[in-house]
């Protein structure tokens, strides 16, 4: 009647969330860096959603990125260099009603863990995963990444880095059951929240690389990013992230791309001229490891003693 | 072939004897290990203590009729509980005459071991073949060895074209005939083996297995009666018959742990071949990782929000594993390592036993990271173990390490099945809400101890962190923080430690020599103090199960003792070596860890050989230590 359920008076919002819920210790990252945005952004929409801070899991490896979960209201781990992804599935395993966060950096995610940044794509477990990419190290003070372009100078490498960097999208792109692949810079607030939002939005691995400031060791490469929008390419399509006219104003250069086209997501990816901004690459229905991983969860403690029984049977004499 | 060569006539009265050693040796391929352990069950199900132990090469394909290919498996059978794989064969078939040449060369036969010998390879085409059986049986004969010429593949031609697939049931058909085994109960066995392969393999098997029944009626006279265990050792009892692999398994499954995390590695992996065949039954599930570190990474991660898990290893994985191991002692996470260790260092001995990782269990993290150390001195007790590994790191909230090793991993025996009740299987993780005043390590200041938020608990939200914190879990840097947090979770130790017993001593409470083991010798260290025992010798044995914290009470034991020395699989230097002395002598990892823990002269003796102790062996060892005691005076 009248436009209402019937059981409407039982949708009562006991606990409404604002800002302060999801917000943990002060953040003490350096003024201007870009993991502030992140931070933000990823807090707004956790409010936006009104997304409860105790089944929230914020994983995070080590560098200056993954401090991030101590910044956070909800569960978080703060675990080893280049190990967040394991540690993330190992939290969806068994507990797939839990919404995980992964931060984690270039050195973090496209040095150390290499491994995992590959295997955990394909698991493709349902979270969302956020790699601040600043082409440095920021916490060890200065060492080349492997996302630092050719000739950067830094503490490890004083006349210039000596190899040309590694392109992330081009290998995320290229691992078998990889189902959401972004790429955003940091400072850009509507274009970071709507992406961060719809790699959450999708259900799993939500693959988004912030291309993200560090205004002490890399300050040089963001400005001449942030003073020449024309260096990125803005992809536009109605199942990508959606652009506002701000944004619109911002970047002169855009081009339709349908996420679903994967060959044209590698060629967007490879091209070293534009920057693609955007949604890379979709696919909604690809396998989540925690539909395997997570079967039996719910079996009573009788129904598994039971289950233990039949197996002692089988092998007593 | 001559009839000579092989003993006629029907076999005669059977000899009872208490118990027998048999081997199985051939090349890789031949189904001899499924004869062997098909011929335990057998036996166990007869009331007959059993041991079986696999003899595996170190390739998956050696080159036929080679000494490094020998594969097959030894069963020993008794008259009463079986505990290691005992000392010197008294029965071998092998399929080919040079696989016996690594047999002979770790000391596996005696002089007046029968050697059953398919005799095909006497009229080999090939010359150099036929020199070499010939050139073998002899050496083997004047070497004392009863060297018995078979045609067991063209007896078994008869029935399969294939003799190469069947002969081992046509083996296991000898093996009941000259052992008096219940012909119905082997059918049954046989049926169960095949069940997977139908009707027309188990029919196939089931007349291999009679042709050579007939065939040692007929050709051996041998006969030996291993009468049972007495009967109160087995009545009313239900057993179960397992490797210590799948006994591990079976003890997550009780232990009502739902996942374990892996990576392949020998000799690990086929405790989680076991559960990815069965651990759905209980709701469970292997993961196997993309490498070492993320299988403890992901059980970390599962541990941390509240469901418990299990990853399992060895050697060169608990290395790859140790910073993990480090986060999981600072973070206070309950997680369950299971460690079969095998010899090293570095990729050292896939394949063979060893007890090397003792040291590096208890100290291979940098900086203080304590935590519990179990070790398994039985099969049942790496079922056994888990499920109690389990409850410590919950209630420690801590990481256990067990350790148990591949004497343990590839031998089989029955013990008694476990009776599990619901209380075995944790209920529904706790989800209701956390006091917020509570911090999620408010440690108790005397036992170290604190219960912990799982994500899902209201109230209850912390960031986890490996860094150095605060009772909040906040990273602290302070002097003070860091010196509580870790003088807590040492104290968690010493509050455990303070719920243990002494351990038990099996001989007197004094005497002269004390043997301390841990691990899997366990059997073969009491048989080797039983035997000197009854020589009149004044010898006692113990042995750790737990290692972290140290069982209580061993320097009062200890000092009922002239001498105190453990027996162990590891390194250590003899002392009569060049170089070697008081100063520069490196102890087997238990002696280092006793002489630490009780200041006193803890001796030892240990090698690394890549298998595992045999009673005759230490007892040599032991006569010989109490020689020199009693050369140097005293009683």
């Amino acid at each position: 009647m009248f436009g209402l359920h019937a059981d409407w008076s039982q949708e009562v919002f006991e606990r409404y969330f604002t800002m302060g819920d999801y917000a943990g210790g002060e953040a003490r990252w350096c003024p201007g860096c870009g993991d502030h945005a992140v931070l933000t952004a990823v807090q707004r929409i956790m409010r936006d959603e009104q997304l409860k801070p105790e089944n929230s899991v914020a994983v995070s490896g080590i560098g200056c990125s993954s401090r991030l979960p101590h910044y956070m209201g909800t569960y978080g781990f703060h675990g080893l260099h280049g190990r967040a992804l394991p540690i993330a599935c190992g939290v969806k395993a068994r507990r797939p009603e839990l919404d995980v966060w992964v931060a984690t950096g270039d050195g973090d995610c496209f040095s150390i863990g290499t491994a995992h940044w590959i295997h955990a794509l394909r698991y493709n477990m349902d979270m969302t995963v956020l790699v601040f990419d600043n082409a440095i190290y920021g916490l060890t003070k200065a060492q080349t990444s492997p996302t630092s372009p050719l000739g950067f100078k830094t503490n490890t490498h004083p006349s210039g880095a000596i190899l040309p960097p590694l392109n992330p999208l081009t290998v995320t792109l290229g691992i078998t059951n990889a189902s959401f692949v972004a790429q955003v810079v940091d400072w850009n607030p509507p274009l970071l929240y709507e992406t961060i939002r719809r790699a959450h939005q999708h259900r799993g691995t939500g693959f988004v690389r912030i291309i993200q400031r560090c205004p002490v060791y890399a300050g040089s490469l963001s400005k001449a990013m942030q003073d020449d929008p024309s260096q990125f390419l803005i992809l536009e399509h109605e199942n990508g992230i959606a652009v506002e006219d701000s944004v619109r104003r911002l970047f002169p250069n855009r081009q339709a791309h349908d996420p679903s086209d994967l060959a044209k997501a590698f060629a967007l990816a490879h091209d070293a001229s534009r920057m693609p901004i955007g949604l890379l690459y979709h696919n909604p229905d690809a396998p989540c490891y925690e539909d395997m991983s997570s079967k039996g969860v719910g079996l009573t403690s009788q129904e598994r003693l039971d289950g233990l029984n039949k197996v002692l049977d089988r092998i007593t004499i | 072939m001559s009839d000579s060569t092989h003993t006629a006539g029907p076999s005669t009265q059977a000899q009872r004897i208490h118990e027998h050693i048999v081997e199985i040796v051939s090349d890789s391929g031949e189904g001899a290990q499924k004869a062997g352990q098909t011929f335990g069950t057998i036996s166990a199900k007869m009331g007959n203590g059993v041991w079986t132990v696999e003899i595996i090469p170190a390739e998956i394909q050696p080159p036929a009729r080679s000494p490094a290919g020998a594969s097959g498996i030894r069963i020993r059978l008794s008259s009463r509980y079986v505990t290691n794989m005992g000392d010197e064969a008294d029965v071998v078939v092998a399929f080919n005459e040079q696989v016996l040449y690594s047999r002979i060369a770790t000391g596996a036969y005696k002089k007046g071991t029968t050697v059953l010998l398919e005799g095909k390879w006497r009229d080999d085409p090939v010359p150099e073949i036929r020199e070499q059986y010939e050139k073998a049986v002899t050496e083997f004969r004047q070497n004392g060895l009863v060297v018995h010429e078979l045609p067991i593949e063209q007896a078994c031609l008869e029935i399969t074209p294939n003799p190469r697939k069947g002969k081992n049931m046509f083996v296991l058909g000898m093996l009941c005939r000259i052992y008096v085994r219940d012909k119905e109960q082997a059918r049954t066995e046989i049926a169960n083996t095949f069940k997977r392969k139908g009707e027309k393999v188990i029919d196939i098997n089931h007349q291999l297995f009679e042709a050579g029944y007939t065939f040692a009626e007929e050709n051996i006279d041998l006969s030996y009666q291993v009468p049972p265990q007495p009967e109160e050792e087995t009545k009313g009892k239900r057993f179960i018959v397992t490797n210590g692999n799948t006994a591990v398994g079976l003890g997550v499954m009780a232990s009502g742990m739902e996942l374990v995390s892996m990576y392949p590695i020998t000799p690990a992996t086929s405790a989680s071949h076991y559960l990815a065949e069965v651990f759905h039954e209980v709701g469970g599930f292997v993961h196997q990782a993309e490498d070492e570190i993320a299988a403890i990474g992901f059980a970390i991660g599962s541990s941390y929000a509240g469901k418990t898990a299990c990853t399992i290893t060895s050697g060169p994985g608990l290395a790859l594993k140790t910073e993990m191991l480090a986060l999981a002692v600072m973070a206070e996470v309950p997680l369950v390592l299971v460690v079969v260790q095998r010899g090293g260092p570095s990729t050292g001995l896939p394949t063979k036993v060893e007890q090397g990782d003792l040291l590096a269990a208890l100290f291979g993290e940098p900086g203080d990271a304590p935590k519990v150390v179990l070790a398994a001195s039985t099969i049942q007790e790496c079922l056994e173990f888990v499920v109690m590994s389990r409850r410590l790191a919950e209630a420690f909230r801590i990481p256990v390490v067990l350790l148990t090793d591949a004497n343990l991993a590839t031998g089989v025996q029955p013990y008694a099945r476990p009776e599990p009740t619901l209380d075995w299987l944790a209920g529904p993780i706790d989800q209701s809400e956390w006091d917020e005043d509570v911090p999620p390590y408010q440690w108790d200041e005397e036992t170290g101890l604190s219960s912990r938020p799982i994500p899902g608990m209201p109230g209850g939200e912390y960031i986890l962190t490996g860094l150095a914190h605060t009772k909040q879990s906040k990273v602290a840097y302070d002097s003070e923080s860091n010196q509580l947090g870790c003088d807590m979770r040492s104290r968690k130790l010493a509050a455990l430690a303070s719920t243990l017993k002494p351990p038990q001593i099996h001989g007197d409470a004094e005497g002269d020599l004390l043997v301390v083991g841990w691990g899997s010798t366990l059997g073969a260290i009491e048989e080797a103090v039983d035997r000197a025992r009854t020589q009149g010798h004044r010898v006692s044995s113990l042995h750790l199960r737990f290692l972290s914290p140290m069982e209580p009470g061993l320097k009062e034991i200890f000092q009922g003792f002239r001498k105190i020395m453990t027996v162990e699989i590891n390194y250590s230097d003899d002392p009569d070596a060049p170089l070697i002395n008081h100063e520069t002598r490196r102890y087997a990892q238990l002696a280092w860890l006793l002489r630490a823990h009780t200041l006193m002269d803890v001796d030892c003796w240990s090698v690394v050989y890549g298998r595992p102790l045999q009673p005759g062996t230490i007892l040599n060892e032991l006569l010989q230590r109490l020689e020199a005691m009693r050369a140097e005076g005293g009683s």
